[in-house]
């Protein structure tokens, strides 16, 4: 197949796959739609999806596992106030997605027509993640040869190296969205993630290392031997200082996030206290907040999904909106929501591009896609400096936030004392706690080294997961709470 | 769904069987699952959505080459058309040609179930409950929650679900069966509000039948309860105390530990108890039980996802391990049986789950091991992953009550707990009485007598 590159490319692409596949065209959604709208509803639309995932795994020195998996299916939407009426099939045919349009309608108690809908394709900008082949369509062989490749790599780093699980998994999905208000957006999402996991042992200690990436781009991207052994070397030196760790202190400390993947901390303490759901139903810490301080000055937040070939980037979202670099927080003023349709229409907002579900099987949410700090002016080396003793962390497990409370929780996977200003002895079992809605307003430290994380997050929220990014400078936060064994 | 479905549906998976038999294969297994469910949500007053799903998903393992040393691959459709399930089988023996070669990988050699016991795993009569009627059961706990108490001021809604699935699973060896299930569940999470506080807490019940659910008046009325008593909370100074796990937050440490004794993590040594077996791992108050067969159990299936039958294995007897949770392939690994451990969706091969797991009921209720308590913290919520499995390290955000001289003192919050799972289960030096299943694990009020509480 030719290379989309334009996202009218991949629009026309993905619109041409699922009418020569399924016989999907512009009449018969217009049709379906028709048969949500014989009710009084206010929108509807339908969404089809055809993914196919490869995953291909090593465990002790070996390829054992492989596995393709394809899933397809529709789901329409008949909404009516703030009512939604959701149907799903995983038959693609436009007979079942009318089917699926007459269960969704009944949402609506009201008899009624609404005028016929006429789509009206939408090319979008410049493709996000343009792709001469399909990840998927890269022979097995070759994802088994860099498996092992890397296996032999990792072993041959250190003696201390017990066991290397490494995975390579890429797929390919193409969505189509029909809506009631003419919207016809169609998209092509590859997406590629390399894992490699090492166990090292000393003596009966014994710990474990990760690193990953991926993103939207081709596969010859993992297979480049600069990228698959930093990966490597990562994951062997951090299991290898976790053999060292010492137990972390507990109570309240100055922080020090490192740059890129810290910048979980936006998505747990302030990005899904933003998202559209919660504030219109003013169940989230930031609800009614808009215009005011919950930032320190300087600091600056934005939800950007138009970033070239990034894991949480999307030409459009899945309700057809085409992405937006969003700001969230400026210079530490509230000023924006996350929105999907749904939510904006209720609040008398513009959808943001926000709209994302993990499959025809969900309703669509408001979600994050990369959300990040812009830098700062400070020098990273001179924000450590200023902390007489805390803690220094580079990298995190993972976090969960209590939308309502505000409190929030992120564990870091590796972390440092800091004395004198000087960088101490790593520390294992850091889980840092806090309050959303304050925790920014006592950064006083913004680096002048923002990154964006190497492409390994999913974002969880209502069973639903879809890969997000994240992006920090490094930066200082007093006061934080550190939980630990140490007392 | 009607009987002829079923019949075309057995007869998918046996085609998709053969279809790998003359690809190649020299061993298959496939299992097809299928499922409708509807799920509403009320909040407030209002309906917020009524979804309805229909889903029929087929799942294929192959294995080329010689017994004893097979490579293998899955694959999964929801495109169950049957020229895509035949290019699927095809695609699922290719694949398993480019995998390496593994002693340890086959189908169970024997031992497959011989009958399909009825586990009261659902109630026909169900089937006839309307829409409507579960858009009232949600309902009704919403209303119930507002009306416990002026404070509750908002909700996220109150949620009710009802699935119906029915797994095929047929191997080339021989073994073939079907059984269908049910759950049922009923979800409401309110909000309060005092002042500037701002809570939120939930309350729920799920069961195979929905005559095994609360009332959802109950329902309402308990999450209304949890979110109110939460109005106010703080942090406390940092300290080390007894901590108690209520039955809502005690299965976690359950579901932990399961991880742990699972025959991939002590295969790959990746287990803080991968050199545990006979030894006491925990305080003798704690007996861990896993029983597949328990009636109307959550977790409970005739047999397993490779065909044997589930049963009831003894993994901690008061303090000392005595099994892992095993399937085929990681009971070869470790020279072991199965344990009748293996799930399996359409979706994956085979892995270790636990079915139904518990700790046994112990004495006192929760009440009178707050009273026994003269200073801790009461855990009802965690939030967090901070649990690594090949060191037991924890470290978990956390919010609960105080107890002062054996009384509820006061709600906090913004508070993290923190030790290793490897102590905590050797310090268990009180176990409650009351045993709720909310899902397949389930574990009594648990109290830990000393673990670290990081705040202010």
């Amino acid at each position: 197949m030719s290379s989309a590159q334009t996202a009218e490319g991949a629009s026309q692409e993905a619109l041409s796959f699922f009418r020569k596949r399924f016989g999907v065209d512009e009449s018969s959604l217009e049709a379906t739609l028709g048969t949500a709208l014989e009710r009084r509803v206010d929108y509807a639309d339908v969404y089809f999806e055809y993914t196919t995932q490869d995953s291909v795994s090593l465990e002790e020195g070996i390829v054992k596992n492989g596995s393709r998996h394809l899933d397809q299916g529709v789901g329409v939407r008949a909404q009516s106030g703030e009512r939604q009426g959701y149907a799903h099939s995983d038959e693609i045919s436009i007979d079942s997605a009318r089917l699926a349009a007459g269960t969704a309608r009944a949402i609506s108690d009201q008899g009624g027509t609404n005028s016929p809908v006429a789509l009206q394709g939408q090319g979008g900008p410049k493709d996000l993640y343009p792709l001469e082949q399909s990840p998927t369509d890269v022979p097995i062989e070759t994802k088994v040869a860099l498996l092992d490749e890397i296996d032999r790599y990792a072993r041959g780093l250190d003696p201390c190296v017990k066991q290397v699980m490494a995975s390579v998994i890429t797929q390919h999905k193409q969505i189509l969205v029909a809506s009631s208000d003419g919207t016809l957006a169609a998209d092509i999402q590859p997406l590629v993630r390399l894992n490699v996991q090492v166990i090292a042992a000393d003596g009966n200690k014994r710990e474990i290392g990760y690193e990953g990436m991926g993103g939207r781009y081709s596969l010859d991207r993992l297979m480049d031997p600069e990228n698959w052994q930093r990966l490597a070397r990562e994951a062997v030196r951090v299991a290898k200082l976790n053999l060292d760790s010492v137990p972390c202190p507990a109570g309240s400390m100055n922080v020090v996030l490192g740059p890129g993947w810290p910048g979980i901390l936006l998505h747990e303490a302030i990005g899904h206290g933003l998202e559209g759901d919660f504030n219109r139903k003013k169940t989230s810490a930031f609800s009614d907040r808009l215009g005011e301080r919950v930032a320190a000055e300087g600091v600056t937040v934005v939800d950007d999904g138009t970033l070239p070939e990034r894991r949480g980037s999307i030409n459009i979202d899945d309700e057809g909106t085409p992405s937006q670099h969003n700001v969230l927080i400026e210079n530490g003023v509230l000023v924006g929501y996350l929105h999907d349709r749904l939510n904006a229409g209720l609040m008398g907002a513009a959808p943001t591009g926000n709209g994302r579900r993990e499959s025809y099987a969900h309703m669509p949410l408001p979600r994050m896609t990369n959300t990040f700090m812009l830098p700062g002016q400070d020098d990273p080396g001179d924000i450590l400096r200023s902390v007489d003793r805390g803690l220094y962390a580079v990298s995190f497990g993972g976090g969960q936030v209590d939308i309502t409370s505000g409190k929030f929780v992120f564990s870091a996977s590796e972390a440092y004392l800091i004395e004198d200003g000087k960088i101490g002895a790593p520390v294992k079992g850091a889980t840092l706690i806090g309050n959303g809605p304050d925790v920014l307003t006592r950064v006083n430290r913004i680096g002048n080294d923002l990154e964006l994380d190497r492409g390994v997050g999913t974002c969880g929220k209502d069973g639903q997961g879809v890969p997000v990014g994240v992006g920090l400078p490094t930066i200082r936060i007093d006061d934080l709470t550190v939980g630990g064994t140490e007392g | 769904m009607s009987e002829l479905q079923n019949v075309n549906d057995q007869e998918l998976v046996a085609r998709a069987i053969d279809q790998a038999r003359a690809a190649g294969a020299a061993q298959a297994d496939a299992v097809l699952v299928r499922s409708d469910s509807t799920e509403v949500k009320v909040r407030g007053s209002e309906i917020e959505y009524v979804k309805q799903a229909g889903e029929r998903c087929l799942g294929i393992r192959t294995l080329v080459g010689q017994a004893g040393s097979f490579s293998s691959a899955v694959t999964s459709t929801c495109d169950l058309a049957q020229d895509a399930v035949d290019r699927m089988a095809a695609e699922t023996v290719a694949l398993a040609r480019a995998m390496a070669c593994d002693p340890h990988a086959g189908l169970p050699e024997a031992g497959f179930a011989e009958e399909i016991p009825d586990l009261g795993l659902m109630d026909a009569r169900d089937r006839n409950a309307t829409v409507e009627a579960r858009i009232e059961d949600a309902r009704s706990a919403e209303s119930s929650a507002r009306a416990t108490d002026p404070r509750i001021d908002n909700s996220e809604g109150s949620q009710a679900g009802s699935d119906f699935s029915e797994i095929i699973y047929r191997n080339s060896e021989g073994f073939g069966g079907s059984y269908a299930s049910a759950y049922h569940s009923l979800f409401s999470e309110p909000l309060a509000s005092e002042g500037e506080s701002k809570q939120r807490d939930y309350w729920m019940t799920v069961g195979r039948r929905m005559a095994d659910l609360e009332d959802p008046a109950v329902v309402g009325r308990k999450a209304a309860e949890r979110a109110v008593r939460r109005l106010g909370a703080r942090s406390v100074p940092t300290c080390e105390v007894p901590v108690i796990f209520d039955g809502l937050t005690a299965p976690s440490l359950l579901g932990q530990l399961a991880g742990c004794l699972s025959g991939y993590s002590i295969y790959r040594e990746s287990s803080f108890l991968s050199a545990a077996m006979g030894e006491t791992i925990s305080s003798s108050q704690i007996t861990v039980i896993d029983d597949g067969r328990l009636p109307g159990g959550l977790g409970s299936k005739p047999f397993d996802g490779e065909g044997l039958p589930t049963r009831r294995n003894v993994l901690v007897e008061s303090g000392q391990l005595q099994s892992w949770l095993l399937d085929t392939y990681s009971g070869r690994k470790l020279g072991l049986p199965s344990t009748g451990n293996a799930s399996r969706g359409a979706g994956s091969g085979p892995g270790v789950g636990a079915t139904n797991l518990w700790i046994e009921p112990g004495s006192g209720t929760l009440e009178e091991i707050i009273a026994d308590t003269e200073r801790g913290l009461l855990v009802t919520e965690l939030i967090g992953m901070g649990f690594n499995p090949t060191t037991g390290d924890y470290s978990r955000g956390a919010s609960g009550l105080w107890i002062e001289s054996g009384q509820i003192a006061y709600p906090v919050e913004e508070i993290t707990i923190a030790g290793n799972l490897g102590d905590m289960l050797m310090q268990v030096d009180a176990v409650g009485s009351e045993l709720v299943w909310r899902g397949r694990v389930a574990a009594p009020p648990l109290r830990v007598a000393r673990m670290t509480v990081a705040g202010q």
